[in-house]
């Protein structure tokens, strides 16, 4: 597709080498993750043209910014690009730093559209302040609004709130979200917090040694067992679900997706709205029958798809959920129930899941 | 008592050589500081030595080479022989050209530290911005970098107002052409006059201590808070 984005760079240098040939969807979140030191940084730097990558291809939106010949700098490349660290300029105001890149841009902005812009990220009232009177998350997010009001055809982030601690990140956190729901182009997001992943992102690059070790949609990518993201202590499935209804006499909202059905504590939000849940393996168990006489409220029908050992007495089990298994879902077992269970590939089974987080 | 024609024209002979040098100092020692505070090229260590030069160097062996080079046999004099304007020792525009060299440090110096000092997170910041390298320059590196501009200015104004064997060496003792303070105070001594050099010593005392108490006053560092 064209508006995807293409990105190919490859860089030798002492200690380091990165070597990625990417295909980038060109909507929606996707989050560049791995260690530090895999290359995700790198990579951001290379696509806004920071890092120069000799003989690197770059095309977004049908644009080549880069090929064999041809190097479009940074301050010709229409996108926004947000620091790590609070990057405004000390010597503006947070309103100058906002209109820094408004008027170097011919289609910056609107009025509307910046108002819309600063009220989302609820900066209004520091806009006559310097960057040395704010805090550090209100920096981020001034920062974050000059990237947007240029109106970029590609956001990038690096690691936007990893030099917050985590009250600010808090506080930001909610302004990313939102974003990510009105946000029209693509944003690619550099972090290695799993849970910033399972909040913001839609598709995921897994990142190691300068290279890309697996990349696609975010619930596929949490739950391949080949990853090391399923095997990690805190593992989790993420489902897109939309709200179905509310129970007004049990104070529950009911969650729909095509692998069933999930009961949460009451939302506020209306029907046919989207929700993204995120279930820890370790809060899946597993029956071959359905236990009317549980307490736990959200069982649903599951096949094995995939079970491998996790260390010497635990199993980490993909299964897809509904009638076509289409939705992956993991589950942590002790081996001693995978034996007792006889669980192998195929198999039908009730996934019984204790917590359901909202995600967003 | 006060100041003789001849003292004034000396002051006035000073102070118009220090501009000029000043101003043209920072048009060349900007490029030569910023090359030097953003290069990772070999040839870093070598040409910072030699803008350094004249910080160890007797002003006379400055002098003496810059004498020759601009003599009449010098590569300098043929250059300007061939141009039509004659040789510059012993002239005013002598003296403006040595004098560049001689407070060269003093200018490259204090923008060398400020733009280094800066990093290069700002420049990228405004190359996302869509800012390009002039631009930056003038938007970004310039205020942000203004304490070590507004050193360098007052420290080269400073320096050249202070020399003296580069002057004696490339322009003698000329009044009204290359006659500075400095040497307008050596001949007051000389001719055992040491009430006018009084005068213009104490003068130079005083300037050199504004100038001092300016640059420490003006130019507190906290201004350079990062944020």
């Amino acid at each position: 597709m064209s508006d995807d984005i293409l990105a190919r760079f490859q860089l030798d240098w002492p200690g380091f080498a990165l070597d990625v040939d990417l295909t980038l969807p060109g909507r929606g979140v996707t989050a560049l993750f791995g260690h530090s030191g895999s290359g995700k940084t790198t990579l951001l730097r290379c696509i806004a043209g920071l890092e120069r990558a000799p003989g690197g291809y770059l095309a977004v939106d049908g644009a080549v910014w880069q090929d064999g010949r041809h190097f479009l700098p940074t301050y010709r490349r229409p996108l926004g690009y947000v620091f790590q660290e609070a990057s405004l300029f000390p010597h503006l105001s947070a309103r100058g730093n906002l209109e820094y890149g408004m008027k170097r841009v011919r289609d910056a902005m609107a009025r509307s559209a910046l108002e819309h812009a600063v009220d989302l990220l609820g900066i209004g009232a520091l806009l006559d302040r310097k960057p040395d009177q704010l805090s550090g998350g209100e920096r981020q997010r001034v920062a974050i609004a000059r990237a947007l009001a240029l109106k970029p055809r590609l956001l990038l982030m690096d690691e936007p709130l990893a030099a917050l601690d985590f009250k600010r990140k808090q506080e930001i956190l909610p302004y990313l979200e939102r974003l990510h729901d009105e946000l029209d182009i693509p944003l690619l997001y550099v972090t290695h917090s799993p849970d910033e992943v399972a909040q913001l992102a839609d598709h995921l690059v897994l990142l190691e040694e300068g290279s890309v070790r697996a990349a696609g949609p975010l619930g596929e990518m949490m739950t391949r067992l080949d990853l090391p993201l399923a095997r990690d202590e805190a593992a989790e499935s993420i489902i897109e679900t939309v709200v179905a209804s509310h129970d007004d006499k049990y104070n529950l909202t009911y969650l729909d997706c095509r692998g069933g059905r999930f009961a949460v504590g009451r939302l506020q939000r209306g029907t046919g709205k989207p929700a993204r849940v995120r279930i820890h393996a370790r809060d899946v168990s597993l029956a071959l029958k359905e236990h009317r006489d549980s307490s736990i409220v959200n069982i649903l029908q599951a096949r094995v798809q995939e079970i491998v050992p996790l260390n010497d007495w635990q199993m980490i089990v993909r299964l897809g959920l509904g009638p076509d298994a289409a939705i992956p879902l993991l589950a942590r077992i002790t081996r001693r129930s995978a034996d007792l269970l006889e669980l192998a590939p195929g198999k039908a089974v009730y996934a019984q899941v204790k917590s359901v987080v909202l995600a967003d | 008592m006060g100041f003789s024609d001849a003292d004034l024209a000396a002051i006035g002979l000073t102070l118009r050589l220090a501009g000029i040098t000043t101003v043209l100092l920072l048009f060349i020692g900007t490029p030569i500081a910023w090359w030097l505070a953003r290069t990772r090229s070999w040839w870093k260590g070598p040409v910072g030595a030699v803008v350094a030069l004249p910080l160890v160097l007797p002003p006379t062996v400055l002098g003496f080479y810059l004498l020759v080079a601009m003599g009449p046999h010098g590569p300098v004099g043929q250059f300007t022989q061939w141009l039509g304007i004659g040789t510059l020792p012993f002239t005013f525009w002598g003296l403006v050209v040595a004098s560049v060299f001689y407070s060269m440090p003093f200018v490259v110096q204090p923008i060398q530290n400020a733009i280094e000092s800066l990093g290069e997170r700002p420049l990228e910041v405004a190359a996302t911005l869509r800012a390009g390298p002039w631009d930056t320059f003038f938007s970004v590196v310039l205020p942000l970098a203004r304490p070590g501009f507004l050193t360098a200015t007052i420290l080269g104004f400073a320096h050249t107002v202070g020399e003296f064997g580069v002057v004696l060496m490339i322009g003698g003792n000329i009044p009204g052409v290359t006659r500075v303070v400095s040497v307008q105070i050596y001949d007051h001594v000389e001719a055992l006059e040491y009430a006018e050099a009084h005068w213009l010593a104490g003068a130079m005392v005083l300037f050199s201590f504004l100038v001092l108490l300016a640059l420490y006053t003006l130019n507190p560092t906290a201004r350079r808070k990062p944020s």
